[in-house]
């Protein structure tokens, strides 16, 4: 890797390439919130460069300062020594610069080709401009290795590939800084090693790469310099093979964080949960959980694995109460439990569940409503936080207070507007809120989804908890390392079908990692 | 609501009172070159328009009196509002109000009058209800858009009351479509006759104890709204129903009670026109009330502090509007309406015209202050 050894020298040699791309002092303000303080930031050509910072440190802000989304208060950013004022994202591409954003900008019905030559089509009849895309197509997928076939309907591609199409959008308008923002979220691990030898390949062609993300995995594994920001600041930058992960986590932290969690062996009790013969369709009649059976017993964590969109959220949602089911059984402490909408919901709660959505903002809070009102979501009819015609205000407030002071919500604010809370502070009050009720089963979603590694760590530790007390907790997520580290039995799904099961000794990253593209292996978890 | 002590939020004097404030401000500058075009003098104006809306006992009266309309009409858009539902039928809600208040007034105005006015707002506020609760149904179990039911149902309110007054509610051998007086029992006292018992002089309009039920209905409404199960469950499914419905709230539900109370609201206007101004059962007093309680729940932001001001305001345009198309030549009952179409363009329309460029104005200046919520 010559390029990234040039990069390597403290200071640049006399007369060599000025950084790809220079950030100096740059200030952004939100308000009274101080996003980006002072950020001085210098990314050597032809490197993959890691920016890695807890959710509100303000990387995502930083970039959307590069690509000129937002300008900077004050501060300066230059591109190949070159200070530029960046207007806009249109500014930002004539200048070289590229992004990949975490949610794709593609139109779903327009082929590849067509999504690629969006915007820069050249004239005024679409085949000649198709005919040069299509010709450079060729050249940059030889070049890259991208295995992404020009014609097919972007819809209908795996989100792996979508990526790449986004990155080949990218290239083709000229792009030789790109910047990909936390890229590996919706990938299998599979997908994620092939972007990474992807950019492996474009690093090698001269390309310069910044890479934002909150996975230290990924920013050791690829990137030559890694940026550590927090809290708007930035607080280090190194070279990758001069630092640890420990060491970036706790630059990020500001403290030693424990990366892997501490618990001792599982005591499993009666079935508390058993689903059996589970199916549900969704509202186009198409299957998204196939006959499914599981069992979640007092005292062990059950994660069930696997890659977005494969029926976990159906499942979960299903368990809970909200979705109807299409046949099957769901039995809660030997009950069963009748299913669908609102009333569902309520029954579930009732029988002692706890449900922490997958995704917050959509389901387990309401964002426009004060704290203390989104703290009692689902619990709002409790006594105690009822009169006989008005809701006993100052309980709820007090009540909401102390859940979120038992749950580091920060800032403890009932009366706070919800929205107004970062990520990981939301997702704290769900948990408050959920797990405060002392529930004998716990439905949890993705519970570290856009949360920051402190954060990460207390709500591994209070999971955990509730497992040596005796509770059952059912985990869905698509972070690997999160099911490894903390179920005690683990099932992969795939296209609504549990594709095996396996105990926590015998899981390995590839082994799950296969099963989620659809290896099946020892299928123990659905008897049929 | 203490959202204004998030630290991206600006103070709540500037969301709530100085944008508004600057809204009103153009809208009227606006309305300022329009009569000057027209060859008058748009400071006379406003003075003629001030002086007809607030300037002596029966002004006042009268300005109040529209008040009360507006109130109970913004009200009614408002908590439909709070569940996301867009009531436009309070025009029809009110027709069917005033329905309800005129039964009640024919069948038993000879009874005490205490217990006939209160059955008549009952039976306003349930008519009125009534007819929401169809569109509601609709909405809540078949999915059709409330935004074009309602509407729908102002139609259909109309063609009723036409069929009603012309058949069954006619003072015999009488030409127009309107029923025999009400007796004593069912008249909503008037103001000034009660100031007259003590002793004030405050002339003759059309203002009545309506009035007082309209502010009886603001402080219900907040309590309602934000004190009570039923409101959280309303506000809930009205901001993110998935969420409503995670939290067991039935949002079917929900929408039938806020359109039936919204509904119940909008009939009130029915108790102020037929049992406090005309006395008997007669065609389109509702007059556009229903309308322009959009515009007051707008320019009131769904508050009933705000949709209190808001009444207010149009109550004054609507009586000063009327002095000033009497006084000058050059401006007729037309321009009237163009002033208040530019208010209502200005603070509901073009709401968001300045309020992001003003609130950001004094989201700087907050930024020396300590960011103890930042995070």
């Amino acid at each position: 890797m010559a390029a990234s050894d040039a990069g390597r020298g403290a200071s640049p040699p006399s007369g060599a390439m000025p950084p790809a791309l220079e950030v100096i002092g740059v200030e952004k303000w939100f308000g009274s919130v101080h996003a980006n303080s002072n950020i001085n930031i210098r990314v050597a050509a032809g490197t993959i460069h890691g920016i890695i910072g807890e959710n509100g440190a303000g990387k995502s802000t930083l970039m959307s300062v590069v690509y000129g989304y937002y300008q900077a208060d004050s501060g300066e950013i230059r591109v190949n020594g070159e200070t530029l004022q960046i207007k806009g994202p249109e500014h930002a591409i004539a200048s070289g610069i590229g992004m990949v954003h975490q949610h794709f900008m593609l139109v779903d019905t327009f082929t590849v080709l067509e999504n690629i030559v969006l915007g820069v089509e050249g004239g005024r009849m679409l085949a000649p401009s198709l005919a040069a895309a299509r010709s450079e197509l060729e050249r940059l997928e030889r070049d890259f290795n991208l295995e992404v076939d020009p014609d097919a309907i972007v819809g209908e591609l795996p989100v792996g590939v979508q990526q790449r199409v986004e990155i080949l959008k990218a290239l083709y308008r000229g792009a030789d800084i790109l910047i990909l923002d936390e890229p590996t979220g919706v990938l299998t691990p599979q997908e994620v090693d092939h972007l990474f030898r992807i950019l492996a390949a474009l690093r090698e062609q001269g390309k310069t790469i910044i890479l934002i993300t909150h996975k230290l995995r990924e920013i050791m594994a690829l990137t030559d310099e890694v940026t550590v920001m927090r809290s708007g600041e930035v607080v280090a930058q190194v070279y990758t093979a001069e630092t640890t992960r420990e060491d970036l986590a706790a630059m990020m932290v500001g403290r030693a964080v424990l990366l892997r969690v501490e618990k001792g062996d599982a005591h499993p009790g009666e079935v508390l949960l058993d689903v059996e013969d589970l199916s549900i369709k969704d509202h186009a009649g198409i299957a998204r959980v196939k006959n499914i059976s599981l069992q979640v017993r007092a005292g062990e964590i059950l994660g069930i694995a696997g890659v977005a969109g494969n029926g976990q959220s159906e499942l979960m949602e299903a368990l809970a109460g909200i979705l109807p089911r299409q046949s099957g059984h769901i039995r809660i402490k030997g009950e069963e439990i009748a299913g669908g909408t609102a009333r569902g919901a309520r029954n579930v709660r009732a029988a002692g569940v706890g449900h922490v959505p997958e995704d917050r903002q959509h389901m387990g809070l309401i964002t426009s409503f004060e704290a203390c009102e989104s703290g009692i979501l689902g619990y709002h009819r409790d006594e105690k936080y009822n009169g006989r015609v008005l809701m006993n205000h100052a309980a709820i407030v007090a009540d909401v207070g102390r859940q979120m002071e038992e749950y580091d919500v920060r800032p403890p604010l009932p009366r706070l507007r919800t929205g107004a809370f970062s990520g990981g502070n939301q997702q704290k009050i769900v948990l408050g809120r959920e797990m405060n009720r002392d529930p004998d089963i716990l439905l949890v979603g993705q519970p570290t989804r856009g949360v920051d590694i402190g954060a990460i760590e207390f709500i591994h530790r209070r999971l955990v908890d509730m497992r040596d007390v005796g509770k059952a907790v059912l985990l869905v997520s698509v972070e690997l390392d999160e099911i490894i580290s903390l179920s005690d039995r683990i099932v992969v799904m795939f296209d609504g079908e549990i594709v095996g099961e396996v105990t926590q000794g015998e899981a390995t990253e590839q082994m799950l990692g296969l099963m989620m593209a659809g290896e099946r292996r020892t299928p123990r978890g659905s008897k049929k | 609501m203490s959202a204004a002590s998030a630290p991206t939020e600006a103070p709540r004097w500037v969301t709530h009172a100085l944008v508004p404030l600057i809204n009103l401000s153009l809208a009227l500058i606006i309305s300022g070159l329009l009569i000057l075009a027209l060859g008058e003098d748009p400071f006379e104006a406003i003075s003629i328009l001030a002086y007809g809306a607030f300037g002596y006992p029966e002004a006042i009266g009268y300005t109040l009196y529209y008040t009360t309309n507006f109130i109970f009409t913004g009200l009614a858009v408002a908590i439909a509002f709070h569940c996301f539902l867009f009531n436009i039928g309070g025009e029809g809600q009110a027709y069917l109000g005033g329905l309800g208040a005129g039964v009640v007034g024919l069948a038993i105005g000879h009874w005490p009058a205490p217990i006939t006015l209160i059955l008549g707002i009952l039976a306003a506020a349930v008519f009125g209800g009534a007819w929401a609760f169809i569109p509601a149904w609709l909405q809540a179990k078949r999915g059709s858009h409330i935004v074009i039911t309602t509407i729908m149902f102002n139609f259909i309110a109309a063609a009723l009351m036409t069929y009603l007054m012309v058949e069954v509610f006619i003072e015999p051998g009488q030409q127009s479509a309107e029923s025999r007086d009400f007796e004593a029992g069912a008249i909503m006292p008037f103001v000034h006759d009660i100031l007259a018992q003590i002793g004030i002089d405050a002339g003759h309009s059309y203002l009545n104890l309506s009035f007082v039920l309209a502010l009886i209905c603001c402080v219900l409404f907040w309590f309602f709204v934000w004190r009570t199960r039923w409101g959280y469950e309303i506000r809930s499914v009205g901001q993110n129903v998935s969420a409503a419905v995670y939290g067991g709230i039935m949002p079917s539900r929900a929408i039938i009670i806020a359109m039936c109370i919204s509904g119940g609201l909008a009939g009130l206007v029915g108790v102020n026109e037929i049992m406090g101004v005309h006395h008997r059962l007669l065609l389109e007093f509702t007059a556009g009330y229903g309308f322009v309680g959009i515009a007051v729940a707008l320019m009131g932001r769904n508050h009933p502090f705000g949709i209190f001001l808001a009444a207010l305001l149009f109550g004054a345009l609507y009586q000063g509007g009327q002095e000033l198309a009497f006084d000058m030549p050059n401006i007729n009952r037309d321009m009237v309406v163009v002033i208040q179409g530019l208010v209502i363009l200005f603070s509901g329309a073009l709401e968001h015209m300045f309020r992001g460029r003003i609130e950001a104005l004094f989201m700087r200046r907050a930024k020396i202050a300590p960011t103890a919520a930042a995070d």
